[in-house]
């Protein structure tokens, strides 16, 4: 749980990617309903409970909707868009990076997050997960 | 039509002005300009003018101060002035307050209006879209490039044809009704004969949309005058009375929604209906903001006209084109007609003129009751509204 640096002052969206770009990804969790808060803030959007409490999930969830973005190749060529759930009950907007996932992921493939570097910035991906 | 009024202001209010203008392009002219323009129009259709208006409500894409360079250019001193900007569904969500400031007398006539040159202005779409990622930054979206708004919908769309075994032929039906309604308003910019095969076979965008899924990028501006319903008799056109509406909001981002399939107008309609005390049974013309092809099915489905899942099967065999089991978008909607950014106030001149009998070869049969469902966003803001003539008050 307390694998967090010690902060300046920063609020919750600061801490999410200043963490994500030391390689760890965290969410919160609500410590008056226990349920999994993303994306990060204040406030918990289920209860309206204000003590949110860091965690860091399993990594692996599934996909929930998929589109591929259909881009000419000379601006990069196509890229799929995904939104994942995560075992831990939160939706978020991604990637799969896998090398040889379809143009259009399927939707309810299992995936494992991972957080690659973008220009600057960390990102969560996902890569698409081995059978256990 | 017996139900009781539900709400204090249910048909107390009227709208009895419309006007479209620059319906496409806006060339040499500006926002101000195209929106006066088309206020004007709205104005001479309820035989007044804007020295009567002392109400205004407004919203832009671009300045989060609209109403002040609206109230400047138009040389008025409101004593009612609602900015609310919920995106697309803006023009619907602002009949209530307006309703509110008409009754306690705050005000005596408001003004609606829009206008937008996303399409001819120097700084167009694209740079709308580059400058909004830093003033109204979405940073756990933004790095994924999902395109908003084409990225979101597409994904609803993959959502729903894989819950509901809703297929590409059954999205395309929504394209092609658009356009064959197009084909009957010569105010339509895409009048061209549309199949589902070419629907299909257009350039895709965002699997499972093509290009022809997906709304036009237009000029525009359109703007509504209401009054009190007591002083909305005795005009040049019959008064479209506003029985119900309702607005709602439960995400921003498409990544924040509960269910892909199930957007909020479930509850902009249900308030909507409850205040008017009508259901979809009772609605003969339903303006749904068609930005992709699957905001039809959604909103369908959504507001009563047929359950969750069953969209597709409803639009199917021509069900929303003219003649089918339910008059859709007869103006040709933002697929087919124009779509000048924020739509929704296009629907509202659509659904009186309808109302009024005015539509000429797209006119639906003596129309008593209109549903109007604004959008805004990506699957955001909702909002509805019930419209009627005098025989439903």
């Amino acid at each position: 749980m307390d694998q967090v640096k010690p902060h300046a002052a920063v609020g919750p969206e600061g801490r999410y990617f200043g963490q994500l770009a030391a390689g760890v990804f965290q969410l919160q969790r609500c410590g008056s309903c226990a349920r999994a808060v993303f994306f990060p803030r204040n406030i918990c959007p289920h209860c309206g409970g204000g003590e949110l409490q860091w965690f860091t999930p399993s990594g692996l969830g599934t996909v929930y909707a998929a589109t591929c973005v259909r881009r000419e190749a000379r601006h990069g060529g196509d890229y799929n868009v995904v939104l994942v759930d995560l075992d831990e009950g939160v939706r978020l907007m991604s990637k799969v990076v896998s090398a040889d996932v379809p143009d259009i992921v399927p939707i309810g493939t299992r995936v494992r997050a991972e957080i690659v570097r973008q220009g600057d910035a960390a990102l969560v991906v996902f890569n698409v997960a081995e059978a256990a | 039509m017996s139900a009781p009024a539900f709400h204090a202001l249910r048909g107390k209010v009227a709208i009895v002005g419309v006007g479209q203008a620059a319906v496409g392009r806006a060339d040499g002219f500006t926002e101000l300009e195209i929106l006066s323009q088309a206020s004007q129009l709205a104005l001479q259709d309820a035989g007044m003018s804007m020295r009567d208006i002392d109400g205004i409500c407004t919203a832009s894409s671009l300045a989060t101060m609209w109403p002040m360079p609206v109230i400047e250019y138009l040389g008025l001193r409101p004593t009612f002035i609602d900015g609310t900007m919920l995106g697309g569904s803006s023009f619907v969500a602002h009949l209530m307050p307006a309703m509110h400031a008409l009754v306690s007398r705050q005000c005596n006539a408001v003004l609606v209006c829009y206008g937008s040159t996303q399409k001819t202005a120097a700084f167009n779409r694209a740079e709308v879209t580059k400058a909004r990622r830093s003033m109204d930054p979405q940073p756990y979206e933004t790095p994924y490039e999902s395109i908003p708004p084409l990225g979101a919908y597409a994904l609803a769309a993959s959502r729903h044809m894989h819950q509901y075994g809703t297929t590409r032929e059954q999205l395309a039906e929504v394209a092609v009704a658009a356009r064959r309604w197009a084909q009957l308003n010569p105010e339509a910019l895409m009048r061209d004969p549309l199949s589902i095969s070419d629907v299909l076979n257009a350039r895709m965008v965002a699997d499972p949309l093509t290009v022809r899924d997906s709304c036009m990028v237009n000029d525009g501006a359109g703007a509504f005058v209401l009054v009190r319903a007591d002083e909305a008799r005795d005009r040049r056109a019959e008064p479209v009375y506003v029985l119900g509406n309702g607005t709602a909001v439960w995400n921003r981002q498409v990544s924040s929604m509960e269910d892909l399939t199930v957007t909020a107008a479930v509850a902009s309609g249900a308030a909507a209906y409850a205040m008017a005390g009508l259901k979809a049974s009772d609605v003969d013309l339903a303006m749904l903001y068609d930005a992709f092809t699957i905001s039809t099915l959604l909103f369908l489905e959504d507001l009563g006209f047929c359950r969750k899942g069953e969209a597709g099967a409803f639009v199917q065999n021509g069900g929303i084109a003219p003649a089918g089991r339910l008059a859709v978008n007869t103006n040709g909607g933002g697929l087919s007609c124009v779509h000048p950014g924020m739509y929704g106030v296009f629907l509202v001149v659509e659904a009186v003129r309808q109302l009024r009998g005015e539509c000429g070869a797209r006119q639906i049969d003596k129309p008593q009751v209109a549903l109007v469902h604004g959008n805004g966003g990506t699957l955001s803001s909702q909002s509805t509204a019930l419209l009627g003539l005098q025989a439903t008050l």
